[in-house]
């Protein structure tokens, strides 16, 4: 038995209201206008800074000392400031956060209340303003452990008990340490529990599982945290304001109780107490470029890494 | 049933507050393959593994009563689970190797052990993969990575995996369930001459492959062991009710 059916009104129609349309196109055009803001806000910024800054940037800016009451010449001591800051930073930084995060997802029970704690602490530390770690990192690194070390081994003369580059990296590390656990947590995470039994069921233990299995599969997103934590620490400047950045030095340090001068913190006493700022203007606007440069491209680097592995985790 | 290698007494687990398996006896012979069948989230994949104590790795596990191996109760506090793993292989329902060379794959359980000299890993390889009947494809490729293999070929890769640390028994949860037919044969193949040398102790879905590879088969309904005993009777004339409407079909 055969029946035609007959649709007396289309279920399909568009919707008579045209209310539910406008709604539609006000969130779809107020989605594209902030995502325009953005780029444009990136743009300017990076317009800005390139425009202005492509007179002043050179191969010799980049390799010479300052001169001429820091008006002239160019950044080489801030630039390698920078570098021994990041390299001090992540010597002690990267072991640490890497055996708390190996801590965090291999060995501390789900439920653990010590767990959660050092969880919790470190999402605190992960907020907590810059500038306080600088504070702490005077009170604490220079007042506190600098002296006691003068007192204990220098006959009480002044050696550590000073800002140097060894507690501006100390201080540093402490900020970028929540970076460096988070991502080598992620990464330990996506190497699959099969591939753990697997391991254990062979009569591996757990450290062993964790050292030829667990750890050889996470090494590039253990890079990515290294590398997202130098590219925070090579651009913050708060930190070191009090525990180890100079104005201007004539040489390079020589020691970890040495200070140091550094990119960012160049560019703020440029443009804050230089003796002529206008005339300074162009090397405030291509050190700022080299900063750019620099953590872009750090954070470039960890972006493909961090693709990588994900293709890799599917 | 002379040569018992496994004597399981009243042996009962938890998840937290949930009885997943109730107080189960069973005794397991030497040098025969022991199937272990029943439907879905009957608890049979749970009694295997407590077998080699992967249940250790969930916290929430409590686990009362004895698995005796060879006399000795691996629940004692006094036996390191390291060792009790390296005299139980374990082979998974979903192939696992590591992602490194097939030669990497198989040396990996005697490194651990600490033998580090390559002419007798070298030795290693080859038996374990001759074993696993899979030399005479892998021999010309043993750098290549592991993961290039098919799913058979890496299934029996993983087994000749856990053979290279010459265990005793070897456990199996559902280790062809994943695969073709041709691999499938070729890994019941395998569990037929792998038997005079190993306890072998197979967890299964299908029932043809119980009948087909085991000498005894437990029927595990609910947490609890309905029934044990030689296949044939099983298959044929099973005293339970219950077992016999699974085997026929009925449910499950």
């Amino acid at each position: 038995m055969e029946k035609a059916i007959s649709i007396t009104e289309n279920p399909f129609a568009k919707t008579n209201g045209r209310g539910k349309d406008v709604k539609e196109t006000a969130v779809v055009g107020l989605t594209q206008t902030a995502v325009v803001l953005i780029i444009a806000i990136l743009v300017i910024i990076l317009g800005i800074i390139i425009y202005q800054g492509r007179t002043k940037f050179s191969w010799e800016f980049i390799s010479s000392f300052p001169t001429d009451g820091m008006t002239q010449g160019g950044i080489f001591p801030a630039l390698i400031g920078t570098f021994i800051l990041v390299i001090v930073m992540s010597i002690a930084a990267v072991p640490f956060g890497t055996i708390t995060a190996i801590y965090l997802t291999e060995y501390a029970h789900e439920n653990s209340k010590f767990a959660a704690a050092v969880r919790f602490s470190i999402r605190t530390l992960a907020v907590v303003p810059s500038i306080i770690f600088g504070l702490f990192g005077l009170g604490f690194f220079i007042q506190f452990v600098g002296t006691g070390m003068d007192s204990a081994f220098n006959d009480g003369q002044l050696r550590w008990g000073q800002p140097n580059i060894l507690w501006a990296s100390l201080t540093m590390a402490l900020l970028t340490l929540p970076v460096i656990i988070v991502s080598v947590e992620e990464a330990l995470k996506t190497i699959p529990r099969e591939l753990r039994e697997a391991s254990l069921a062979l009569g591996a233990t757990k450290w062993q599982t964790i050292k030829h299995v667990v750890f050889p599969g996470s090494i590039s997103g253990i890079m990515t945290g290294t590398i997202l934590a130098v590219s925070r620490g090579a651009g913050e400047v708060a930190p070191i304001l009090f525990t180890g950045a100079a104005y201007y030095l004539a040489t390079l340090p020589g020691s970890l109780s040495d200070q140091f001068m550094n990119l960012g913190y160049h560019v703020y006493i440029m443009s804050t107490q230089s003796s002529d700022v206008e005339k300074t203007m162009p090397i405030q606007f291509a050190t700022t470029l080299v900063l750019l440069i620099l953590t872009l491209s750090l954070n470039l680097v960890a972006v493909i890494i961090r693709s990588r592995i994900r293709r890799k985790a599917k | 049933m002379r040569d018992i290698k496994i004597q399981v007494n009243d042996l009962s687990l938890y998840y937290g507050e949930k009885k997943a398996l109730k107080e189960i006896s069973m005794q397991i012979p030497a040098n025969k393959v022991t199937a272990l069948i029943g439907p879905s989230g009957c608890g049979k994949s749970t009694f295997l593994r407590c077998i080699n104590r992967m249940n250790d790795l969930i916290p929430s596990v409590k686990i009362t009563g004895e698995l005796l191996v060879e006399g000795i109760d691996i629940y004692d506090k006094n036996v390191d689970v390291v060792n009790i793993r390296k005299k139980i292989g374990m082979v998974f329902q979903k192939s696992n190797p590591f992602p490194k060379s097939i030669y990497e794959n198989i040396a990996y359980g005697p490194r651990i052990n600490g033998i580090k000299d390559k002419t007798q890993l070298d030795e290693i390889v080859e038996t374990s993969l001759r074993q696993a009947a899979i030399w005479d494809e892998l021999k010309d490729r043993l750098g290549d990575s592991a993961l290039g293999l098919s799913g058979g070929q890496q299934q029996r890769l993983c087994i000749a995996r856990t053979l290279a640390v010459s265990p005793d028994i070897i456990l199996m949860d559902e280790p062809a369930s994943a695969l073709d037919p041709i691999s499938t044969s070729k890994i019941e193949e395998l569990v037929h001459e792998l038997k005079e040398q190993y306890t072998i102790i197979i967890v299964t879905h299908n029932m043809q492959q119980a009948a087909r590879t085991s000498d005894h088969t437990a029927f595990f309904y609910m947490g609890e062991l309905i029934e044990m005993g030689k296949t044939n009777t099983i298959f044929t004339k099973p005293e339970k009710k219950q077992t016999e409407d699974y085997i026929t079909g009925r449910f499950g």
